[in-house]
């Protein structure tokens, strides 16, 4: 490539002054995208628990209810359920914030997804072992916290951190249902300059956010293996 | 309610509309399916050279797409590339970002089924003369494929899920159809009906996939 070649590439694709310019509403970016990522992840994963410890009571109708919810929310796309709250919710005068749908749509994923990989989880832990548990004397509660979870937790580990990256990335859908993510700051960062250089810092941003997520997930994954 | 979210007349109306997002999402999925299981594989048989140098690179190039959102290497191919005076349109985007980003999701879970594989079947394969490719496609893959095929199931699932991404980038799926639609009509019928297709394509395979996941932890 010759010298003027690159300069010019450079100053689309890497413009200081463009970049300097628009720093700041990336960084207001990174601060929406954090907090996002960290609401879906708490409540999505709670909640998954919270569905997968009331399933493991073995109560019929609220099962197949929780299995049906579980399913809906793994067979449609998530930019679909964004899409439908935040578009939808309005006919009915609801209307819920960008923020709030992209929130609430993948926080029902991961609730969904989290739900079945405890439940497989929980019933991985041979039946031998509640009875053993509850014949010394622990009551079903104690039984459930004492020895099945800290069991069940060991074999969920490696899918759960695969699906909580997965769907977190999802934080990037909301600009879909302007939300000033990252994602979104860029964009119109980049048609206010005509410049793809805030695009590039954006894609820089998630790297920088995801990346150590991804690299200690793959620490975890070996370390927490199940040996089989 | 129903006159809202259920709504006979919007349907009616907005059912050919949708309906053509159907086919173009199933199109769209036979395409990008096969693009990324090629890729993948092709990450996969490249990892299967127990080289430093060769699975560093590799590893480095799955966790960097591992950790891009989709949306983002989809709206950067779509807005970025145009500035090297590149123009791609949207329906050539998305097959490109499919091919990257699924192709890592499966060449890591293609190698995972390589590395399952003991080695004594490579040694004895190739002890009866067959060459080294011929063990890996004969011997090896066969075996791998079937050792994480509930894996390769789950990600065709998310696959398939995902090309409702190309509405963000104008191609005419299912999901793009429906708020056309939508926007035309001024009722959000049309989304809930995309929304209970998409449902009633993917539960089989949801269902098929809890129980085989099922069978892989309690078996």
């Amino acid at each position: 490539m010759t010298g003027s070649a690159w300069k010019r590439f450079t100053e689309t694709f890497f413009n200081t002054k463009v970049m300097l310019t628009y720093l700041p509403d990336i960084l207001s970016g990174v601060v929406v995208t954090i907090e996002l990522a960290l609401l879906i992840v708490v409540t999505g994963i709670a909640a998954g628990l919270a569905l997968a410890l009331l399933r493991s009571l073995a109560i019929r109708p609220i099962n197949w209810l929780i299995i049906f919810i579980v399913d809906m929310f793994r067979s449609l796309p998530p930019l679909v359920v964004i899409v439908l709250i935040y578009f939808g919710l309005p006919s009915v005068n609801i209307s819920p914030s960008g923020f709030v749908s992209t929130w609430l749509s993948l926080a029902f994923v991961l609730m969904a997804f989290s739900e079945e990989i405890f439940w497989a989880g929980i019933t991985s832990v041979a039946k031998g072992q509640w009875e053993a548990a509850r014949s010394t004397g622990l009551s079903f509660g104690q039984t459930l916290v004492n020895v099945v979870l800290p069991q069940a937790f060991r074999l969920t580990i490696p899918p759960l951190t695969n699906r909580t990256i997965a769907i977190t990335k999802g934080t990037a859908l909301g600009t879909v249902v302007a939300v000033t993510e990252i994602l979104g700051q860029a964009s119109s960062a980049m048609s206010n300059s005509y410049n793809p250089s805030p695009l590039m810092m954006g894609a820089a941003a998630y790297l920088v956010l995801f990346l150590p997520v991804v690299v200690a997930a793959r620490f975890i994954e070996t370390r927490f293996a199940w040996k089989r | 309610m129903i006159q809202t979210f259920f709504n006979p007349d919007i349907i009616a109306a907005s059912w050919p509309i949708v309906l053509a997002g159907l086919r173009n999402t199933v199109l769209l999925s036979l395409l990008v399916v096969p693009l990324g299981l090629f890729g993948g594989l092709i990450l996969a048989l490249l990892a299967s050279v127990r080289n430093h140098a060769v699975r560093w690179p590799l590893m480095a190039w799955v966790d960097f797409f591992r950790a891009f959102p989709p949306l983002v290497l989809l709206i950067l191919l779509f807005a970025g590339l145009p500035f090297a005076g590149l123009e791609l349109g949207g329906f050539a985007c998305v097959a490109i970002a499919f091919f990257l980003n699924t192709g890592a999701y499966y060449g890591e879970i293609l190698r995972a089924g390589i590395d399952s594989v003991p080695a004594g079947q490579v040694e004895a394969a190739r002890s009866t003369g067959l060459s080294g490719l011929q063990a890996m496609a004969y011997v090896v893959l066969p075996q791998a494929v079937r050792n994480v095929l509930p894996d390769l199931l789950s990600n065709t699932l998310e696959v398939v899920k995902l090309t409702s991404l190309g509405s963000v980038v104008a191609v005419p799926e299912l999901l793009y159809q429906a708020r056309q639609a939508q926007s035309i009509t001024y009722n959000p019928t049309p989304i809930v009906v995309a929304a209970i297709i998409y449902f009633l394509m993917l539960w089989p395979v949801v269902r098929l996939l809890s129980r085989l996941e099922n069978r892989a932890l309690t078996g």
